[in-house]
């Protein structure tokens, strides 16, 4: 689940904006502690400190007084948009790169995208869940 | 946070083999370090000093402020556990065990009772007779169970299996969890505790050649793969501390984390970027040092041709 070569409290804390995003962790509930992190990764617990206090930090969770992180409202927007802003450099240059290595252009890539997309489609249920 | 440990210009000379030379860092506070080097780069020699069960030849140590030697205040808040420990002949494990209760005055007998049968250690033979992996695992046991303020490990897991070793990893976590306390962790498997140090010290040849969070070095370096020209072009005036090639693919592995415009520049030459463990940038770079130091270490011209080997 880790991966070498990025920092990982980086890690630790997309992994915790990644389940607000996909809602399995909602809005005004709480978030899981540092040591709960910390254990089910298995690495240390000032890494996944540093994880929640840039989240705190972001305004992604906000701690409520002896009870413990939580996920602060308006939180998974803000993720989203962040995210979708990122997509094209996340995804698209290196598929770009790719695509030009192999002589496929845009039209072809147009074409492969919407196949897939139609596949995707059909099996849903599937796939919507496994990720 | 403060320093528990602070460590100045200490030297160490064997006869004519310059152990440890003019080495000076800290150790902060319920912090686990992982000290890292090759074998012969001063790790254990550093431990015992730091441990008052050697002397240095010159330099200064201090342990919560106070100098260790036979300075029972100070000791009685350590933990060493040695690569080789030896033991009275007879011992049974619960000698050893009894004898660490009655030392530390942090000891938790239930931790180390749960430890016993986690790690399955027969308990009814002697010391002498338990295989390598037992023989660690009394030492791993006695380390997470006196529950020091310092507790040094030096390569604890020799013997010990992949459970028994991911036993230790996670009892060790567990615990520090619970109970934060410093842990410098001497370990030659990097990949496996790079998740657990915080800090990282490497010892090149009795010199401090990093000591830095662990974080902060995991994006440190980047293997950069691809045509070797368009390689070349995209390396030159980096620091390049490990070079492969095969036929006209090159990888070459440059220090400095990579810009967004790097990145960039990179898909459009087509070429990839790899990542880098830590074991990897700590064996790239202590082979470095041996390659680069030839003007510093000119006394020694086998060390070029180890560090090309390796």
């Amino acid at each position: 689940m880790i991966e070498e070569g990025r920092a990982l409290f980086l890690q630790i804390a997309e992994s915790v904006e990644d389940s607000i995003i996909d809602r399995s962790l909602a809005e005004e509930t709480q978030a899981p502690s540092t040591n709960e992190l910390a254990a089910f990764y298995r690495i240390n617990p000032a890494t996944a400190a540093k994880g929640v206090n840039m989240l705190v930090d972001k305004g992604v969770l906000y701690k409520r007084r002896g009870i413990g992180m939580f996920v602060a409202p308006g939180a998974r927007d803000r993720l989203l948009a962040e995210r979708r802003e990122a997509f094209a450099d996340r995804y698209l240059d290196p598929l770009l790169a790719e695509a030009r290595k192999l002589g496929l252009g845009p039209d072809d890539l147009s074409r492969l995208l919407h196949d897939r997309a139609a596949r995707a489609q059909d099996a849903t249920d599937t796939e919507g869940t496994a990720r | 946070m403060s320093h528990v440990i602070e460590v100045t210009d200490l030297t160490k000379r064997y006869r004519d083999t310059l152990a440890v030379d003019r080495v000076s860092f800290t150790i902060e506070q319920d912090t686990i370090y992982g000290l890292l080097g090759r074998n012969g780069a001063g790790k254990t020699t550093v431990m015992s000093i730091l441990t008052a069960q050697n002397f240095a030849t010159s330099g200064d140590v201090r342990i919560f402020g106070q100098h260790p030697y036979e300075n029972a205040r100070v000791l009685q808040r350590m933990c060493f556990v040695r690569e080789s420990q030896k033991y009275p002949d007879d011992a049974l494990p619960k000698h050893a065990f009894g004898t660490a209760r009655l030392f530390f005055p942090n000891w938790d007998q239930a931790l180390a009772e749960q430890l016993i049968d986690d790690l399955q250690l027969p308990m009814k033979r002697r010391i002498k007779k338990l295989s390598r992996g037992q023989l660690s695992a009394v030492g791993v046991i006695i380390g997470l169970a006196s529950r020091a303020e310092i507790t040094f490990f030096d390569e604890p897991y020799l013997g010990l299996d992949a459970v028994a070793r991911q036993i230790f990893y996670d009892r060790l976590l567990e615990d520090y969890t619970a109970r934060p306390r410093t842990v410098i962790l001497s370990s030659h498997l990097i990949d496996e505790v790079s998740n657990l140090i915080e800090k990282v010290l490497v010892i090149d040849r009795g010199r401090i050649i990093m000591d830095e969070d662990t974080d902060a070095v995991r994006d440190r370096a980047a293997n950069i793969v691809g045509d070797a020209s368009a390689v070349d072009a995209f390396v030159a005036g980096r620091e390049v501390i490990h070079r492969e090639s095969l036929g006209h693919v090159a990888s070459v592995t440059v220090l400095g984390a990579l810009t967004a415009s790097d990145r960039e520049r990179l898909a459009a030459m087509g070429l990839d970027v790899a990542p880098v463990s830590l074991q990897q940038l700590i064996v790239r770079t202590t082979q470095h040092a041996a390659g680069v130091s030839g003007s510093a270490a000119a006394e020694d011209p086998s060390a070029t041709d180890e560090g090309a080997l390796r």
